[in-house]
């Protein structure tokens, strides 16, 4: 047996690992958070300190009864949360985690942590994150439910809007690093300015950087975006028909997507596996001299992830028009100006 | 072998979907099969060696304007058209306008069947011309797009505001102004 094509078996099968039990460690972290920001414990009953309640969760869900209500489309109401939680996994096919390592010289070639290194990397995981809507788009029509429906409508409405500055956002970075290598794009952010800036490109496209970040909150249909499932208004949105194990998927999904776009965010802007915080510190060196870095990357998407927790619970929903508005008339012509100005400024400093 | 055996696989889907778009009577069955065709497609151009094109594909047509497709369906909830209704009324059904549809099609398919038969290179591998779809290639294909094919760019972005105006004009209701 091939050692090297086993490693990079054992890589992906990591990846897909974890993107399972990060769903489910997120669930917890959000119940948790939430709680603390509510001054009480949140779940506390199943295990030490509640850290079983997930557990419990997806053990209840499965025992669950499967429905499937009178009039709906058999065939699109099985297939929407298989595309959803299909389409989260596979967009995290082509995300880097980590640098190159020989497993402690287990291995001939150093192994690349990652699923898969493309060299079209940042459209691919574009291209399967757009992909996810149809999940909840196909679930809202084929639930045949008045409130499902909306919730769908709202879902493709808001994806159309906010991906067109998300992916803007995007291209500024491509421009920047000149590759559309997400390892390539990562690698280029080695090194300091003025020997303590790490070169992130979040210091060169601070705007890029939010704009990217709220399109990605929007992306995953988070609060304060979560027009898709807004409970006040649409009972459960897209997903209020699903039970037992369906309906365990899209909030599977939507968790996985979180931990993506996290990922993104950490590889384009903020270094990826290069530096812990944004300034030299000396453990930056013990980092790379132990090569550890995937555990920088993994700290930093879950300061990331935390934000986006933080944000739920502290950030109001906002109305739909108002989504609109903000989407069209202030994200896009930034994140379009954005564009422009990093275009410009790059042929002023090279010619 | 394996290039080969995909080719026909990504090939017959494309088809077999495409057929399927026009055969369902349920809108949105025809809009899943479109995505299934686009697919397919995308993995055509795969092995072609152009995986930005792919990208693209899936990107701008299954990504962004699938799904709006998507939301004028759900938007509409699937009405049955009547369509001897439609036939009878329409203006765009004058015999005038039906005989410049007709002889407009009829160029197309002309047009079609002569480029395709002018067009040389099909057996080598786009990549090879191109390079391989790094950042210069796709640069190459940016410098390309506007300079040497400007006018075919040019042309398609009127053909597209043509396309518009005529959605506009169809779904005006008569009476109208």
């Amino acid at each position: 047996m091939n050692v090297q094509l086993l490693a990079q078996f054992v890589v992906v099968f990591a990846a897909f690992f974890l993107l399972v039990n990060m769903s489910a460690v997120l669930v917890l972290a959000e119940r948790k958070v939430m709680g603390f920001m509510q001054q009480r414990y949140g779940p506390y009953l199943v295990g030490p300190h509640g850290v079983l309640q997930p557990l419990a969760d997806i053990l209840k869900l499965l025992m669950k009864e499967e429905l499937r209500p009178k009039g709906a489309d058999k065939w699109l109401f099985t297939l929407a949360p298989v595309v959803a939680v299909t389409a989260a996994f596979a967009a995290f096919a082509t995300v880097p985690f980590g640098g190159e390592t020989t497993l402690f010289g287990l291995l001939d070639q150093p192994l690349k942590l990652g699923a898969a290194d493309v060299n079209v990397g940042v459209l691919v995981v574009f291209a399967i994150t757009s992909m996810g809507v149809y999940g909840i788009v196909l679930a809202g029509w084929s639930s045949n439910s008045k409130y499902a429906l909306f919730g769908g409508l709202r879902a493709s409405a808001q994806m159309i809007s906010y991906e067109l500055s998300y992916a803007t956002a995007l291209a500024a970075i491509i421009m920047l690093a000149g590759s559309m290598s997400v390892r390539e794009m990562v690698d280029s952010q080695t090194g300091y300015w003025f020997g303590f800036i790490p070169k992130w490109y979040v210091f060169l496209q601070p705007v890029g950087f939010i704009i990217y970040f709220i399109a990605g909150v929007a992306e995953t249909n988070r609060a304060p975006f979560d027009f898709p499932e807004a409970e006040q208004e649409l009972v459960a949105g897209f997903n209020t028909e699903y039970s037992s194990v369906r309906f365990a998927l899209f909030p599977q999904a939507e968790y996985i997507n979180m931990v993506t776009v996290a990922a993104v965010a950490t590889d384009l802007f903020l270094g990826g596996w290069h530096g812990l915080l944004p300034f030299y510190t000396p453990l930056d060196s013990l980092i790379e001299e132990w090569n550890i870095g995937w555990m920088v990357f993994f700290a930093k998407i879950g300061g990331i992830l935390f934000f986006y927790i933080w944000m739920r619970w502290t950030v109001p929903r906002y109305r739909y028009d108002q989504l609109m508005k903000f989407g069209w008339k202030w994200l896009l012509p930034a994140s379009v100006i954005n564009l422009l100005v990093t275009a410009a400024m790059m042929l002023y400093f090279n010619a | 072998m394996p290039e080969t055996l995909s080719f026909y696989l990504l090939a017959g889907l494309s088809v077999v979907a495409s057929t399927l778009v026009i055969g369902q009577g349920n809108p949105m069955y025809s809009v899943m099969m479109l995505i299934a065709s686009f697919a397919g497609l995308a993995g055509l151009y795969i092995l072609l060696d152009a995986p930005f094109v792919a990208m693209a594909q899936i990107i701008i047509y299954a990504g962004a304007i699938m799904v709006l497709f998507l939301f004028v369906v759900m938007l509409l909830n699937a009405p049955q058209e009547d369509a001897a209704e439609w036939d009878r009324t329409h203006p765009l059904r004058r015999p005038a306008w039906a005989r410049l549809g007709a002889a407009m099609g009829m160029l197309l398919a002309v047009q079609l069947v002569w480029a395709l038969s002018a067009a040389t290179g099909l057996t080598e591998p786009v990549g090879s011309r191109g390079g391989a779809a790094t950042i210069s290639s796709v640069r190459e294909l940016g410098r390309v797009l506007f300079s040497d094919h400007g006018f075919a760019f040019e042309a398609t972005s009127i053909l597209i505001l043509v396309a518009m105006v005529g959605a506009v004009v169809l779904a005006r209701r008569e009476g109208e102004s």
